[in-house]
């Protein structure tokens, strides 16, 4: 079992109780469920288990419209009966018409995958009720063909969540769970350091204060999230800000350089420019 | 001891079921916690709790339940834990505390007293000047003065000692008991949503496939109908000014919320409480104002009644002609209310005031009365409960 324990890649940093988590689920075979803010990584879970584990990932997106079933298998009606009036031969056989979804894909596969059920609160509240019984017993029957589809290893799946929709009490005993919370500075200069090894100390340092000290802004929408701080980062780097810039504009301007990689909406960009002015005031009188 | 444990975790209001202690138990079994309190704490949380503004309530439950467990550990163990004196090689000492070390009869004394003084120690302990424990003026511990000190179980990722994690109770803004702050409240609105958008569906119109198939000589003609979007209407009532001052963000918030997620949703604001009149636009809110008998001419019975407001004022205001602080009303609050709730009998009234002082504020109990106690907390619990009765 020592080669198949998931401990965070190159990648991706992994807090302890995550890495318990995770390594639950693949040892008890139990789907694991994600929630978290948004941004602090829990699709990029699913790509990094995977990849540490050497598995083959197959990616469920579930949007408003998307039903269990389409995770199953599709019956092509319409193609069929357009088949019948064309006179195609391939019309006599039902099995031509069904389409296999990711669940199908994933039971089938040659070596255990991981199977991830990305934003499953986003589609229909029954949504997560359907799946029981093919989360559970990874097994489910085609009533077309009537054949029993049963899965040859079964998959570790990763379920992800942004918390819109409750989900039903029947489905989260099914799951192992997992919340993340916001990176404490410490894991977070582990996060940076992992995406931008050769990053200076100092620019770090000072990107860091003043991440969070925009996150500690009173009031705001949407507080930037990791995936921000990584995408400022970038943009700093890309611009050759000197880490003096940012000491700078504490004390002088306040405006962080780039904000715009941090705030995303302009409630909140007014928001912090009206604090800065105030503050700015305040220390000229 | 496990079984002790679920059950005081059901005692404590977290619903483990049997499936998941089962669960716990394999995974245990299995090996993949190990040996340690800390990897156990982290599995069973995975295992057990399922909602993260549960965590603070099983972060306590578990401190209660293994804190013993814990310190018989140490009893077990005889000496001090290794994890504790792995730091000694880490001890943040200047040259000068160094000095003072050399005072106390040196580094090897120390660790020597270090070791007697746990065992002396029974309990986790905080503060004073001799055992162990934070915030103390003893040479070992954690956030204390002594220069000569030895930390011992100061955050710091690789040294916590095991209660820490739970002692720290990260998730306690979470707790759905709790009156809402700016990042509950979005979880919480999110449950208007599920009865705004249940019976999504995006299905083939049969009788007007078959009909247009006909009319087509025989040859398919797909008909779709578009997915059915939710009827539920919505009537808002806020509160505004006044004592509602403290609660503006959080009322805004909800609006916000509520706007986004509601085809039907229309919105009135009133001060303090109902009279004959509302108004939708607070700079106009003198001359523009909408009769109450427009409103439900103008609203079926089918819209949900909504009132937002902390019903705090003067009982005056409530059951006396001319008791509005604003201008002279003709017929009492109380009867405007009734009027209003005759025509919407699905109603509820949120209230950002803490359910502990309600009993305390006439005016509240007047009001609840007058709802026929369907008043709940402006918090994730209480709205999540309301819904319900709306329903």
């Amino acid at each position: 079992m020592a080669d198949s324990k998931f401990k965070g890649t190159s990648r991706y940093v992994a807090t302890d109780d995550l890495m318990m988590a995770v390594n639950a689920a693949v040892t008890l075979e139990r789907p694991i469920l994600i929630k978290g803010e948004p941004g602090t990584g829990k699709t990029q879970l699913a790509e990094e288990v995977a990849a540490a584990l050497d598995r083959p990932l197959y990616e469920w997106h579930i949007k408003s419209t998307t039903k269990a079933q389409q995770g199953l298998y599709d019956y092509d009606a319409v193609a069929r009966l357009r088949d019948s009036q064309l006179g195609d031969n391939r019309v006599h056989d039902i099995a031509n018409y069904i389409v296999r979804g990711k669940i199908w894909e994933a039971f089938a596969s040659d070596v255990q995958p991981v199977l991830l059920i990305d934003e499953i609160d986003k589609a229909d509240i029954e949504f997560p009720n359907d799946l029981l019984r093919e989360l559970d017993r990874m097994e489910f029957y085609v009533y077309e063909t009537k054949e029993l589809v049963k899965a040859t290893h079964r998959p570790i799946v990763v379920i992800t969540s942004n918390n819109e929709k409750e989900l039903p009490d029947a489905f989260l005993r099914r799951c192992f769970f997992h919340y993340i919370k916001f990176p404490d500075t410490e894991t977070m200069e582990k996060i940076v350091d992992v995406h931008f090894p050769n990053l200076k100390k100092m620019l770090l340092k000072q990107a860091l204060e003043v991440f969070y000290k925009v996150r500690e802004v009173p009031g705001l929408k949407k507080k930037p999230s990791t995936s921000e701080l990584l995408d400022w980062i970038k943009l700093l780097l890309a611009e050759d800000i000197p880490p003096e810039a940012l000491r700078d504009s504490e004390n002088r301007k306040a405006i962080p350089p780039l904000y715009g990689a941090l705030l995303k909406n302009e409630q909140d960009v007014h928001l912090f420019e009206q604090l800065v002015f105030l503050d700015r005031r305040s220390r000229t009188q | 001891m496990l079984i002790r444990f679920f059950f005081m975790l059901r005692e404590g209001g977290l619903k483990p079921s049997i499936t998941e202690l089962l669960t716990l138990l394999a995974a245990l079994k299995s090996g993949v916690a190990g040996y340690s309190v800390e990897d156990f704490y982290f599995l069973a949380r995975a295992a057990l709790v399922k909602d993260e503004s549960l965590y603070d309530r099983f972060d306590r439950i578990f401190g209660a339940h293994f804190r013993g467990v814990e310190a018989n550990f140490r009893a077990l163990a005889g000496e001090v834990p290794e994890e504790w004196l792995r730091r000694q090689a880490e001890l943040l000492l200047s040259e000068e505390e160094r000095a003072q070390i050399e005072a106390m009869g040196g580094f090897e004394k120390l660790m020597e007293a270090l070791q007697k003084r746990l065992e002396e120690q029974g309990e986790r302990h905080e503060g004073g000047s001799k055992w162990i424990g934070t915030a103390g003026t003893s040479p070992f511990g954690a956030y204390g003065y002594n220069p000569e000190g030895v930390r011992i179980g100061q955050a710091g990722s690789r040294h916590r000692s095991a209660v820490k994690v739970w002692d720290r109770r990260e998730f306690r803004n979470l707790d759905d008991t709790v009156e809402l702050g700016t990042r509950n409240i979005k979880v919480a609105l999110r449950r208007l949503r599920r009865f705004a958008r249940e019976g999504a569906a995006d299905q083939l119109d049969l009788d007007a496939t078959i009909d247009s198939t006909a009319r087509n000589a025989g040859l398919l003609d797909i008909k779709m109908v578009p997915e059915r979007h939710n009827a539920i209407k919505v009537l808002l009532c806020l509160d505004i000014g006044g004592s509602m001052d403290d609660h503006v963000r959080i009322c805004e918030e909800l609006f916000s919320a509520a706007r986004t997620e509601f085809k039907h949703l229309k919105h009135y604001y009133f001060h303090n409480f109902i009279y004959e009149s509302l108004w939708k636009d607070n700079r106009r809110r003198h001359s523009e104002r909408v009769p109450l008998s427009e409103i439900t001419h103008k609203y079926g019975p089918d819209y949900k009644l909504v009132f937002v407001g902390d019903a705090t004022m003067s009982p005056y205001e409530i059951v006396y002609p001319g008791g509005s602080v604003e201008h002279w009303n003709e017929e009492p609050g109380a009867i405007w209310i009734k009027r209003l709730l005759k025509a919407y009998p699905k109603a509820i009234w949120l209230n950002p005031e803490p359910r502990a002082r309600w009993d305390y504020t006439p005016s509240i109990k007047l009001t609840r009365e007058l709802m026929e106690d369907r008043m709940f907390p402006l918090s994730i619990g209480g709205i999540d409960d309301g819904i319900k009765s709306l329903h």
